[in-house]
């Protein structure tokens, strides 16, 4: 490539001009043509051409704008490359992610010191009902719920069988079974889980738990409708699908610790608990916090399964679902926004961890 | 190094036989309802109404062996005497009777029914073979999207629409493949450009992209909803394609930027001596290098988006349109108690991200660590 162009109006400079305005023109061609192509495919209710073309479609632009934008601006001169060349890299991320999350911080924030319709402005009191309406009170309780017993419960077994299947020889088993949960989703879940919970009633139960108390003999129940003990219950289900993640983050933290480091204090006599928790813990500190957090947002944010178990009624209720009732079921959007608010403020500590434990790393 | 993997052998028999005992009651638990749904979805829609999955096992069951009618004269609001094979005599009221009886010949007297059926029946407990009428019925009917007719609970022929599962499999695919590559692509270019290259506005905006990672969905769905609304991309493939890239960027852009920043300094600053330019460097040397980063973070966000409910809820909203976690949603409200159905929708939809999952798991693990052990 010949970097040393002059800067006069020679005509290989216009040639240059033209071939980009042909790209500039091309891509927004490329991406208006598109979107025609699909409604019309759509409106004619063409299912799978109209899928393969979004896909292909979709795809192409994107890849397209990055090769066409770039080629133009390395034909700039050096100076003007290095000057507009990163924007081009992080330019579409940024602009995406400022309309898609930063913005909508502060629109909702604003829209939660409005009314149900987000017309006029009505203070603090969307707030007074989060902070103190009774329904709220119990919300908050069983989030408080799901944050500690759903994170603790995730996090030990998701511990203990990484440590015990470094152990055995059949850990690929023990460990692909543990992660099978993993790949489902939360409604689908919900359908293994209200099996599991069924109650019938009448004689003969095929709910699993409640043939499990009737061959105790004990009676059956409709474990989904006691209140308080039902939020345990969907509890068990997050672990469930959570224990995975953590077991496949622990174990591999607990294969990077050396072997060397183990057998040296295997030979001081030190005892496996010893090992546990001088050695072992202390290691994996780092991915032990890294997965805490995550699951614990995780569970602040609970909602499919409260969403298709119980739709949150019999006091099973949790922020994110009540979140969604006020805006898609009562459309009230002031509630609804200070709802998420709320929920904001509960992972800003971890964000700010998150922002310090970045700037010690000084990648920068 | 021979005698040290023998000593560590060693000491991982001593505790073997806990150890494994333990997994497997773990392993047992977590396996147990995939296994249940599994089985129901291949029974006939009349026996999940009537006995849990696990009969379909040998198992002892209380099986009729006779009945006997009540005479006409016995009051049935007092005491109901009755006398079995074996000579013993039996007296008590309707729910007495109701709850049933064990003789001392271990079998079973029940009341059948209403009071006015009149009629006792008579169980033994026999052993019962493999349930062995079992049917694809289920997810032909699911899949189908026509009307389907199936037995209910007491035997009776139901007619009702079907769901079209198969359609929302389209629906599905057309929506994860997308927001998948979509959002990697972006990311992965963003993710360079912070690592290597220098531009006013780097730290602030970084810093963003790392805040931005535990932001709750729920801040962000209203706004963009509102600004769809507005330019009509309500219910579109192009607006939820738009919104997972929004909502999955950060940590994608987060997890491969820790990978590219490690990338070792020497082999891009050659690339760079010898004239090749950003475009080239990045298409050349940092995509083929950063393989197992961006298979891990598309297998994460792939099963994130296949999985996901409440964006394509409201986004997509209802209709022609609807994804995988929509239509099983809606046969669990709408048809709550027809297993029939609902165990083969769950299953079905299981299928495509557990064949990602289990092909490409690897990755998932080796990806994931670069993410999160660092810090």
């Amino acid at each position: 490539m010949n970097k040393t162009q002059t800067f006069g109006k020679s005509p290989s400079k216009i040639v240059l001009f033209f071939k980009m305005i042909l790209i500039l023109a091309g891509i927004i061609l490329i991406f208006t043509a598109g979107v025609r192509i699909i409604t019309f495919l759509d409106t004619n209710h063409l299912k799978i051409p109209s899928a393969l073309f979004a896909i292909v479609w979709g795809v192409s632009t994107v890849v397209l704008f990055y090769t066409g934008a770039n080629w133009i601006v390395e034909h700039f001169s050096p100076k003007w490359t290095a000057r507009i060349q990163p924007y081009i890299f992080v330019g579409p991320a940024v602009i995406i992610l400022i309309w898609a999350l930063t913005l909508p911080v502060f629109r909702t924030l604003i829209s939660s010191l409005k009314d149900a319709d987000a017309k006029n402005w009505v203070g603090l009191q969307n707030y007074k009902y989060a902070f103190t309406d009774d329904q709220m009170l119990i919300v908050f309780r069983n989030n408080l719920l799901w944050l500690i017993l759903g994170t603790f419960f995730s996090v030990f077994l998701g511990l203990l069988i990484a440590v015990l299947a470094d152990r055995s020889k059949y850990e690929k088993v023990y460990k692909s079974i543990i992660f099978t949960p993993m790949a489902i989703s939360f409604i689908g879940a919900g359908v293994i889980w209200k099996f599991i919970y069924n109650y019938k009633g009448q004689g003969v139960e095929t709910g699993l738990l409640n043939a499990i108390v009737m061959s105790f003999g004990g009676q059956p129940h409709a474990w989904l409708q006691i209140p308080f003990w039902n939020n345990i219950l969907l509890i068990v289900i997050m672990i469930w699908l959570e224990t995975g993640y953590c077991m496949v983050i622990l174990s591999s933290a607990i294969k990077g610790i050396p072997e060397e480091l183990l057998e040296a204090a295997r030979i001081d006599g030190a005892s496996e608990t010893t090992i546990f928790f001088k050695i072992i813990i202390p290691v994996i500190k780092g991915s032990l916090i890294a997965v805490t957090t995550t699951v614990a947002i995780f569970s602040l944010k609970t909602f499919d399964v409260v969403q298709s178990m119980t739709g949150g009624n019999y006091g099973t209720n949790v922020i994110a679902n009540e979140f969604y009732n006020q805006r898609f079921l009562y459309y009230n959007i002031g509630r609804a926004s200070a709802i998420a608010i709320v929920l904001l403020i509960l992972v800003v500590p971890v964000m700010i961890m998150n922002l310090r434990q970045f700037n010690e790393r000084k990648v920068f | 190094m021979a005698q040290k993997e023998k000593s560590y052998k060693s000491q991982k028999k001593t505790s073997s036989f806990i150890v494994n005992l333990v997994l497997i009651l773990i392993s047992a638990v977590f396996v147990v309802p995939i296994f249940g749904i599994l089985i129901t979805s291949f029974r006939q829609s009349e026996r999940i109404f009537n006995s849990g999955w696990w009969t379909v096992f040998p198992h002892k069951e209380w099986v009729e062996i006779g009945e006997y009618k009540l005479d006409a004269d016995i009051d049935l609001n007092g005491e109901i005497k009755f006398v079995s094979e074996d000579g013993q005599e039996i007296s008590g009221d309707y729910s007495f009777w109701k709850n049933g009886v064990i003789t001392k010949s271990g079998e079973k007297i029940q009341y059948y029914g209403a009071k006015r059926s009149r009629t006792l029946k008579i169980y033994e407990r026999r052993w019962t073979g493999f349930e062995t009428d079992l049917t694809l019925e289920n997810y032909r009917n699911v899949l189908s999207g026509k009307k389907i007719t199936y037995k209910g609970e007491d035997g009776k022929l139901l007619t009702r629409n079907g769901s079209d599962l198969s359609n929302s499999f389209i629906n599905s695919l057309t929506v994860t493949i997308p927001a998948t590559i979509i959002p990697i692509t972006i990311a992965i270019f963003a993710a360079y450009g912070f690592a290597w290259l220098n531009f006013p506005g780097r730290k602030i905006l970084f810093t963003m992209v790392v805040a931005l990672l535990v932001v709750p969905l729920q801040i962000a769905i209203v706004p963009v909803l509102q600004d769809f609304s507005r330019i009509h991309l309500n219910g579109t493939f192009l607006g939820i394609w738009l919104a997972h890239t929004g909502f999955g960027l950060p940590l994608a852009i987060y997890l491969l930027f820790n990978y590219i920043s490690e990338i070792p300094r020497d082999i891009l600053e050659s690339a760079f001596i010898d004239g090749a330019t950003n475009f080239s460097i990045f298409t050349k040397l940092i995509l083929p290098l950063s393989v197992p980063a961006i298979a891990s973070f598309a297998i994460f966000q792939f099963l994130w988006v296949w999985n996901d409910y409440l964006v394509a809820l409201v986004v997509l909203g209802g209709g022609t349109n609807e994804v995988v976690t929509q239509t099983l949603a809606n046969m669990v409200g709408t048809k709550g108690q027809d297993w029939h159905l609902l165990t083969a929708g769950a299953f079905i939809s299981m299928i495509i991200p557990m064949t990602v999952f289990f092909s490409l798991q690897k990755y998932f693990v080796r990806g994931m660590m670069a993410g999160s052990v660092k810090g």
